[in-house]
């Protein structure tokens, strides 16, 4: 009787638990499809009131856009591509060597260095800005790639987490063995150990290439040519006075910035949520 | 002895490898983040003189004592109110979207963790709360400004309308609660999901047996949750609500582009946005900006100490004091203690 009970309440609980989870899905998921019904209906349509069924005017939409000028997408998707790419591959590469090389050798400065990474891990860019704006002036490095670029290659937190991921499942024997078949060090970091550590190679290149293509706070403080800035910045001017009045063409616009990003992720998805679970993963 | 000393010789000879391996880090470390840190803390004790606003002079704790106690003229008075009412903002946004989204993240952790309930598509409920984290920042203010327009062509606005709710549309950005409501639900919006699989990580790594006795001994849902899953989840909470707690102080993006136009309003201006403006905005002030800044780094510093706590290795900080209390004895014993 009792058991009975307890089974029925927990299947009561369970559609509870269901039903609110579909409403927070519903929460999440409105946003971008009305997003993506009003980018594919004209403005006048617009006007008369929220819609569910999409329209066919996506094109059109899209055509004004690129007649205003005031929002070029492919200059910013070009920009955005160039640096975020970059500083992926350098951020990644070098936090590997760096946590390689505190994980594989013993030297006397290694746990300052580890505890100095720990220490900065934390450090928001916001508290230097005024200082790495000033330098990058004096340095004639303002409007350019540079100073959002090289910076990346000393990522702590990158190089935490690629620390952790070393520990757990990286054998030092290997390394060791490749000495006695003599490999140099160096080569034994790239053909060994770059490729025992790709599946956290792979999650650390994700969340760094998405943290680099949403970056706005580093670009907005040194890009001022129209041709240089990234996409983030150039989204600012959708909802700028210019093109207020017809909103087919900013919900278009919009849209460009924010679907492939969720095709993307989509694709990633299996990924992105294990490595978030993982960086959370402390005893 | 011989082998001993060779590999002694040997461990000294990779010993170079090592920081070769940590000095690009390093590096670019002291070139693009610690000096521009250290000459920050530079110009907090600067201001500019004359109409060009580049040559400084040092004015010692001018800058600090304007924005903490803004007694000297009109204009620490008016750095003082902004400073302060922009701590507020960050206070404010911050409670009001760290509360729901905290809260919403546990329900949804335990339950999602808890085999006894039986829920369809779990994988696609992550991905799906999950997902509004990856967007950038820019797009969705972008999206929320539209979604939100304060005229009758605004989605929200003309439902509200179509369904008699409001008469005339509501002026959602022009009025200043409802604004900052609404950036504590895009910030909870963004991060809820992230939070949410933080915590079911955590709830994960708590060794399952312990659920399974509590179940034996006829523990509740309630007694299981305040009893069980509380106290072991305890270490990542804290890590949780102080990493937040970071990313609060620090909240710029939204903030900064939640606005119609270019003017900012007073009351969703952040301590981020406080800085950036008098940097890189029209309120050119490299010395407050940089006090701030430092005021900023202050109180991060000290979150950071907590989180530096958590993340240390447990493994090597045991093995250090193993070591240290071996070598005491040893050493106690060669005296003959």
């Amino acid at each position: 009787m009792k058991t009975a009970n307890n089974t029925l309440r927990k299947n009561v609980k369970s559609t509870i638990v269901f039903i609110v989870c579909i409403l927070l899905a519903i929460i999440c998921l409105l946003p971008i499809y009305i997003l993506i019904i009003n980018a594919t209906r004209d403005s006048i349509s617009i006007q008369r009131g929220v819609s569910i069924i999409p329209s066919v005017h996506f094109f059109q939409n899209y055509k004004n856009l690129m007649a205003k000028r005031v929002f070029q997408p492919f200059i910013g998707f070009r920009n955005s591509f160039i640096i975020a790419t970059s500083a992926t591959v350098l951020s990644v590469f070098f936090s590997t060597l760096t946590a390689y090389g505190l994980i594989v050798y013993d030297f006397k400065f290694k746990g300052f260095a580890y505890s100095f990474i720990l220490a900065v891990l934390m450090i928001p860019a916001q508290v230097s800005g005024v200082g790495f704006l000033s330098m990058m002036t004096k340095i004639n490095l303002y409007d350019t790639f540079v100073p959002l670029i090289v910076p990346a290659i000393a990522a702590p937190a990158t190089v935490f987490f690629m620390r952790q991921y070393m520990k757990s499942a990286f054998p030092l024997e290997i390394v060791e063995a490749a000495r006695i078949d003599g490999s140099n060090e160096f080569r034994t970091f790239m053909t060994i150990g770059i490729p025992m550590v790709k599946p956290g190679i792979a999650v650390q290149c994700i969340f760094a290439f998405i943290f680099q293509w949403n970056n706005f706070f580093t670009p907005s403080m040194l890009i001022v040519s129209e041709s240089k800035k990234t996409l983030p910045m150039m989204v600012r001017n959708l909802s700028s006075d210019r093109l207020a009045t017809d909103y087919g063409i900013v919900y278009a616009g919009i849209a460009l910035t924010i679907v492939p990003l969720v095709i993307v992720y989509i694709f990633l998805s299996k990924y992105i949520i294990a490595g978030v679970a993982l960086g959370g993963v402390k005893e | 002895m011989a082998s001993g000393a060779t590999l002694k010789r040997r461990k000294l000879s990779y010993a170079k490898y090592g920081y070769i391996f940590i000095l690009p880090f390093f590096l670019v470390y002291a070139v693009f983040q610690l000096y521009p840190l250290l000459y920050t803390f530079l110009i907090s004790t600067e201001r500019a003189v004359g109409k060009s606003k580049t040559d400084m002079e040092y004015v010692g704790m001018q800058n600090f004592s304007d924005i903490l106690i803004g007694s000297g003229g009109r204009t620490a008075a008016s750095l003082h109110a902004a400073f302060i009412q922009s701590f507020q903002n960050t206070l404010i946004i911050w409670i009001g979207n760290f509360i729901p989204q905290i809260i919403l993240s546990l329900l949804l952790a335990v339950w999602f963790t808890d085999a006894s309930l039986k829920i369809k598509g779990k994988g696609f409920f992550k991905v799906v709360m999950y997902m509004p984290n990856i967007i950038t920042a820019a797009s969705v203010s972008a999206l929320f400004l539209s979604l939100f327009n304060q005229t009758d062509v605004g989605p929200v606005n003309s439902v509200l309308l179509s369904l008699g709710i409001v008469d005339n549309p509501v002026k959602f950005i022009d009025n200043a609660t409802i604004k900052r409501g609404l950036i504590c639900f895009i910030q909870c919006w963004m991060w809820f999901g992230n939070t949410m699989i933080l915590l079911m990580s955590g709830i994960l790594g708590i060794n399952p047996s312990l659920f399974e006795a509590a179940e034996i001994d006829g523990a509740n849902s309630t007694q299981t949750f305040f009893r069980i899953t509380v106290p072991l989840l305890q270490p990542i909470f804290v890590f949780v609500v102080v990493t937040s707690m970071i990313g609060g102080l620090q909240m710029f993006d939204i903030p900064w582009l939640f606005n119609l136009g270019t003017t900012r309003d007073p009351d969703t201006k952040t301590i981020a946005v406080f800085i950036f403006e008098r940097y890189s905005g029209q309120l050119k002030n490299y010395g407050i900006s940089a006090a701030a800044s430092i005021l900023l780094f202050i109180v991060t510093g000290i979150l950071g100490l907590i989180i530096f706590y958590l993340n240390r290795d447990k493994d090597e900080a045991a093995l250090n004091k193993f070591r240290k209390s071996q070598a005491k004895n040893s050493l106690k014993g060669g005296l003959g203690i």
